[in-house]
């Protein structure tokens, strides 16, 4: 492999020597394919407490005992690093996910170009760091048609939440979460540790797999959040909303981590 | 020398009446240039991320002026956006979307956005590329998903030629639109006013437009600063609340008691072509304008600490004054062709 890249780029060499024109590089071979790294995937399981996140018709109970369901939930992960075992940190550039419950691939990451290693930990945003939101016009995850920008604020919103509740006062009983803001006192950047139970070993030829469980839940605890009939609807940048990311930053568990 | 002029433009005359109509103006890489006018400050926002061509300037060029980004197409950016008003919405006080529906604040002029460091009288959008996002899908305007736009643009032949032209392949997504728009939008400049040309040596004020610059400089460039005739910054000018819209203006965006009623203060340039006038349009004169700093600055908790007890005018002092900010219209700017609308 390696005296075949040696090849190529001394092809490129003489290529170049020979003609006056100059001949735009042919991409290089990924780098994961140069034996020194590879992916660490990653799945999210989407819960309420210990049941399985269902959009539609299911009903969840609240910890302030009000009933709910969920129509649409979508929340971003970006910034990955991995700390690896020998304290070193992998920082996956272009690292910005967008988990949308309805839309099941979106709950399988795939972590790219990790350097061979073996890792304990992993570290992320919850949302889009600060930088991202003003950067114009983003494609992939970031593009506004995913519903996640507002438009006449400028700004991701970081993690979103609709559905209804019995207890909610509001039209329709709806209850509406969309939680947001890069900057100031009430931003709703929330960065998540976690630690693993055992390392996750990445090489060339295996992806290791860390499960993580996200608890819709944990939005919804006391003492940040009271209950559906007095916060039904949070849209904008305020305390309230800062209050609900302090308590999505700690929704996520580490399931397992399988070589 | 001038009948030089004259000359070439006879010649334009008759060679544009010979053009067959179905052919569009074409724009070379000539016409469509990022420039910084002598004296004035580094843009905000430039191309290096965004490059700019000439293919990319007529695609956004075309879609400002489709009303397929509507949701019944029946609005484009160009129907509140007028040339002749330097892109405002001329004799209209609120936007005008869809339906007949009526938004809450005047449309404004758009001229040399690249030094705007926000957009809309509230600053909450904070980068010219993601602007059209805001008409594109508020209700009262243009009431469309940027998905149907794609969806729209992807089916259309035309655009599928003026995608691959300017992006190198037909593949329709927002970031092109947006950045097709952004090379236009930020792109039209107007820096040819008699002002500038005094200030670059190759015209004279009259006394009374001297005398209104002179106003000008004393009682009005702490907040309208040249070159851009606006310091971007956010402050209530004392209007009275208008109990229609009830519009806290800036607050809306940052939720701050201290930001209510206060607006982005507007360029200057054009102003004479621009009317109405303010946020809510409800001033249909410049001498109306120039009153109100006069006697009709009403005191409120956040009112600029400059306009307490008003700028005291007389009439002379209006009319020279009027007769300065005529100075700021850029003829030039206001029927250059590259700017006009290009879907007929």
């Amino acid at each position: 492999m390696k005296n075949s890249i040696i090849i190529f780029l001394a092809s490129i060499v003489l290529l170049s020597c020979k003609k006056d024109v100059i001949i735009p590089p042919e991409p290089f071979p990924e780098l994961n394919s140069i034996d020194t790294t590879g992916f660490l995937e990653i799945h999210v399981d989407n819960m309420v407490g210990n049941l399985p996140l269902i959009l539609g018709s299911t009903n969840y109970v609240s910890s302030a005992n009000d009933t709910f369901n969920v129509n649409i939930y979508k929340y971003y992960l970006s910034n990955v690093q991995l700390v690896s075992s020998n304290g070193l940190t992998y920082t996956e550039v272009e690292s910005y996910y967008l988990i949308d419950q309805s839309n099941p691939n979106s709950l399988h990451l795939m972590v790219k170009k990790v350097p061979a290693g073996s890792y304990n930990s992993i570290r992320f945003l919850i949302g889009v760091d600060a930088p991202r939101n003003t950067a114009g016009a983003q494609t992939g995850a970031l593009d506004p048609m995913n519903d996640m920008f507002w438009g006449w604020n400028t700004g991701y919103i970081m993690a979103k939440m609709e559905g209804h509740s019995p207890q909610s006062s509001e039209q329709t009983n709806k209850i509406v979460y969309h939680i947001g803001g890069f900057e100031g006192k009430d931003n709703a950047l929330r960065t998540v540790n976690l630690t693993f139970p055992n390392a996750a070993n990445c090489t060339q030829n295996h992806i290791p797999i860390l499960n993580l469980k996200a608890d819709l839940g944990a939005w919804f605890t006391s003492p940040n959040f009271d209950n559906f009939n007095n916060s039904n609807v949070i849209t904008g940048i305020t305390a309230e909303s800062s209050a609900i990311a302090d308590n999505y930053a700690n929704m996520f568990t580490v399931t397992s981590v399988v070589n | 020398m001038k009948q030089l002029i004259y000359i070439f433009f006879l010649v334009q005359l008759f060679s544009s009446c010979s053009v067959d109509p179905e052919i569009k103006p074409i724009i070379g890489e000539d016409d469509v240039k990022e420039i910084v006018p002598p004296g004035w400050p580094a843009p905000v926002y430039t191309y290096s991320a965004n490059t700019l061509t000439a293919d990319g300037f007529t695609l956004g060029r075309t879609l400002f002026y489709d009303p397929i980004l509507s949701a019944d197409n029946t609005i484009s950016c160009g129907s509140c956006h007028q040339q002749f008003a330097a892109f405002a919405h001329s004799g209209h006080d609120v936007s005008h979307g869809i339906n007949g529906l009526l938004g809450n604040r005047n449309a404004p002029v758009l001229q040399n956005l690249n030094w705007s460091p926000t957009f809309m009288h509230d600053g909450g959008i904070l980068n010219i590329e993601v602007m059209p996002l805001a008409p594109i899908t508020n209700p009262v305007e243009m009431n469309e998903t940027m998905t149907n736009v794609v969806t729209k643009l992807s089916s259309s032949g035309k655009y599928k030629q003026l995608f691959t032209k300017a992006f190198g392949s037909d593949l329709v997504n927002s970031q092109r639109i947006f950045r097709a728009i952004a090379q236009f939008m930020g792109t039209m400049y107007s820096y040819n006013s008699k002002y500038d040309l005094v200030k670059s040596g190759k015209e004279s004020f009259t006394a009374q437009e001297q005398s209104g610059y002179n106003l000008f400089v004393q009682k009005c460039a702490s907040c309208h600063t040249e070159p851009l005739f606006t310091d971007y910054q956010f402050r209530n000018n004392g209007l009275s609340i208008n109990v229609v819209y009830n519009d806290s203006g800036r607050a809306h965006i940052t939720g701050a008691a201290a930001d209510r009623y206060k607006f982005k203060t507007p360029s200057l340039r054009n102003i004479e072509k621009s009317e109405p006038y303010m946020h809510d349009g409800r001033f249909t004169s410049l001498n109306q304008c120039l009153e109100h700093y006069n006697s009709g600055i009403v005191a409120s908790p956040t009112l600029e600490t400059q306009l307490v007890g008003g700028i005291p005018l007389t009439p002379q002092n209006k009319a020279d004054l009027i007769a300065f900010l005529k100075t700021l219209t850029d003829t030039k700017y206001l029927t250059d062709s590259r700017f006009s609308d290009n879907n007929f």
